[in-house]
């Protein structure tokens, strides 16, 4: 025992040694870290894409385009919004131009496109879209996600509504897509786990020109939870105002709902909103401020959750090269460190990750007002630590079928 | 599964069908007209109800009075419309493929210009300020505007059909639709009908545009949602035919209502059933005239 820990002992002094004696020669060798970005930049889905590079340029402008010591190569690559583009994409800049992480895809259905391909290239991958299983029954070592499951902000939206407002009747929308199905049933499973029951879920498809409709077969309820995304919540609110429900029923909203970035676009139809997400503008951390003082002043525009989750996502690839040191960023140790850095102060809050590679992080409850003319989300209640498995146990959370339009089934439909 | 639907949500579902049918006649009145005349399947049309409803927001975000930044709007379209005939389209007359691929490939290059210039963050400009208000029935609310945009739609469905069936411009656009050769060797200048349908269908989906933008929004991707709308309609109503327009505009507008509140589990392909219903047992669609 005792010559074993003599033994490690002295490794430690010779690698201490070694290391400074070749520090000058290391610092000049060290290769720069290469970032690539799979956004999209043209088609429907720009909106979101072209927020995601803003936000990661951010970063790296701040940053001057080094990181612990590298230099930075960024690479961006439009996927045009399709799974087949965005494995195109991947190829290209894990082939190609070799690069040690991609950020990114923006959409579900392009990232599970390319998980199998990350996995097999031993390339991590940062990604922001949302479909729960990719941290949960398909867990994959290469993905990490510091964003949010879709559920994980609408598990707090149901704790909150049942528990604080107090509602015990609610109506659920949202396009009829999985990113819908995961946010309603969250919402639903810790809305009724405490009391609440929903009574009506709708499902307009993604393409809807008008929600009337929908919004006409919304009864008697204390609160709406809508989870529409893109430009859809825009032409939803301002129907649902028209049609005079915004007075009588409450309207609750999931983070692209009601994203910091949408607010320019909307109206009074959003005062009085409450919504979730990971990221506020309004939120005071350090980090935050010069974020949003940046993409106030090279884009004129206020940051939202995809701007936002680019610049953590910039920040982890910088704690995880900062990690392994002298030893490269490269395929299986830097999606390990990835795995097990935690960084303090980001624009959402602390942020680490859970084994699956998902974050355990703050969830903001905010109220959407109008300050000197400007709509603001202000937070009014902080969940912090919030894992994706909720309060629930994570083995029997697992044990679930994943969340979908079915599951937990609605028990209350009236 | 059916949903049962109250009375009152059957009236606001009725009334929000007769303005959405409104909407969809300005847009795909022009559409027929120039299948009609020109036998062009426009695939640019889309396009034209998108951009014109950027042009609209850019004017009423300069402070233009709604009802001209929609004039505008039109007015703008159909110069740039008259550009794409004389220039694009004219020589490719009477060869539909080389049409088709034209007219897609400006809708992609429209897009991504949109794109550029307006970015991909949704406008949704307040209707005019006199029209802002709700009408009260039924216990529920319905918008003004909505049915503003009603009587825009007759307004101009009035004046189109005076043009077309009472004027002596109107008998030759009839006549280029119903036999353009024998209208050219009438002394009837086709081309020039066909550039003037382009503008004026053109300058409509761009009014349309203007009119929708406040309860539609203005986002990319709405050129591919309305183009499929258009077509629907013009292929239920029969082409060249501005009444199967309108009755199609109308239909579309019902189908769509009560069709999504009712059949949820059909919200999908509740419009194309009576398209497919039509192409079966009517191809030439409702009012259209089977080519001689």
């Amino acid at each position: 025992m005792t010559t074993h820990r003599r033994t490690v002992l002295k490794g430690l002094l010779g690698a201490g040694v070694s290391a400074v004696a070749l520090k000058a020669p290391t610092v000049l060798a060290q290769t720069p870290v290469k970032i690539g970005l799979l956004t999209v930049k043209t088609g429907p889905l720009a909106q979101g894409g072209i927020q995601m590079e803003q936000g990661i340029v951010t970063f790296l402008k701040e940053k001057n385009y080094t990181l612990a010591g590298r230099k930075v190569d960024f690479i961006s690559a439009d996927t045009g919004g399709n799974p087949a583009g965005a494995k195109t994409k991947a190829q290209e800049l894990i082939e190609r131009d070799k690069v040690h992480v991609i950020l990114g895809p923006l959409a579900a259905f392009e990232l599970l496109a390319i998980t199998d391909y990350v996995r097999d290239h031993q390339t991590p991958l940062i990604s922001l879209a949302a479909a729960e299983d990719v941290t949960q029954r398909k867990a994959n070592p290469f993905v990490i996600r510091p964003s949010a499951t879709s559920a994980q902000c609408c598990h707090v939206m149901g704790d909150y509504a049942a528990k604080e407002l107090k509602y015990k009747r609610a109506a659920t929308i949202s396009e009829d897509f999985a990113f819908g199905y995961e946010q309603m049933a969250g919402f639903q499973r810790v809305f009724e786990d405490n009391g609440g029951r929903v009574v009506k879920k709708l499902w307009p498809p993604l393409v809807t020109p008008d929600y009337t409709p929908y919004i006409a077969q919304i009864g008697n309820v204390d609160c709406v939870f809508n989870g529409f995304a893109g430009s859809n919540p825009v032409k939803f609110m301002r129907a649902y105002a028209d049609l005079g429900l915004k007075g009588r029923i409450p309207l609750l909203a999931g983070w692209t709902a009601m994203d910091d970035a949408l607010l320019r676009s909307l109206g009074d139809e959003a005062v009085g909103v409450i919504s979730v997400a990971f990221y506020s503008a309004d939120y005071g951390s350090e980090s935050n401020k010069r974020f949003v003082a940046a993409m106030q002043k090279d884009y004129g525009v206020l940051p939202g959750g995809y701007s936002a989750g680019m610049y953590v996502a910039g920040q982890c690839v910088e704690a995880a090269v900062q990690k392994l040191g002298d030893a490269g960023p490269d395929g299986k140790t830097l999606a390990e460190a990835l795995h097990q850095i935690s960084v303090a102060d980001t624009p959402r809050g602390p942020v680490k990750f859970d084994k699956y590679g998902n974050v355990v992080g703050d969830v903001f409850v905010r109220r959407c007002e109008r300050k000197g003319g400007q709509l603001v989300n202000t937070v009014i209640k902080t969940y912090s630590n919030v894992s994706q498995f909720w309060t629930y146990d994570e083995k029997e959370f697992l044990a679930n079928p994943v969340y979908s339009r079915d599951y937990p089934p609605a028990k209350y439909i009236e | 599964m059916m949903v049962q639907i109250t009375s009152a949500q059957a009236a606001i579902l009725a009334v929000n069908s007769i303005a959405l049918g409104g909407l969809l006649f300005l847009l795909s009145a022009g559409f027929s007209l120039i299948f009609g005349l020109m036998r062009i399947p426009n695939l640019v049309h889309g396009s034209f109800f998108m951009l014109g409803g950027y042009f609209g927001v850019t004017f009423l975000d300069r402070g233009v009075n709604f009802w001209l930044a929609a004039l505008l709007s039109a007015a703008a379209m159909a110069v740039i419309g008259g550009l794409i005939e004389r220039f694009l389209l004219r020589r490719l007359e009477g060869q539909i493929l080389p049409q088709v691929l034209l007219t897609l490939g400006l809708a992609f290059i429209i897009a991504d210009i949109c794109l550029m210039v307006w970015t991909g963050d949704p406008w949704q400009p307040s209707p005019p300020p006199e029209l802002r208000g709700t009408a009260q029935a039924f216990g529920m609310f319905f918008p003004l505007y909505r049915l503003a945009i009603l009587g825009v739609a007759v307004v101009i469905a009035i004046a189109l059909w005076l043009m077309v069936d009472r004027t002596r411009l109107g008998a030759m656009i009839r006549a280029g639709v119903d036999d353009p050769v024998i209208a050219r060797v009438m002394g009837i200048k086709v081309s020039q009908l066909f550039t003037l349908i382009f503008c004026l269908g053109a300058a409509l989906a761009a009014f349309a545009g203007v009119m929708g933008a406040p309860y539609l929004s203005v986002y990319p991707g709405l050129d591919f949602e309305m183009l499929p709308l258009a077509l629907i309609v013009v292929i239920l109503g029969g082409t060249g035919s501005l009444l199967g327009a309108l009755v199609g505009s109308f239909l579309i507008g019902f189908l769509y209502n009560f069709g999504q509140a009712m059949f949820p589990d059909l919200a999908y392909v509740i419009l194309f059933l009576p398209m497919v219903l039509v192409l079966v047992l009517r191809p030439q669609g409702l009012f259209g005239r089977v080519e001689a």
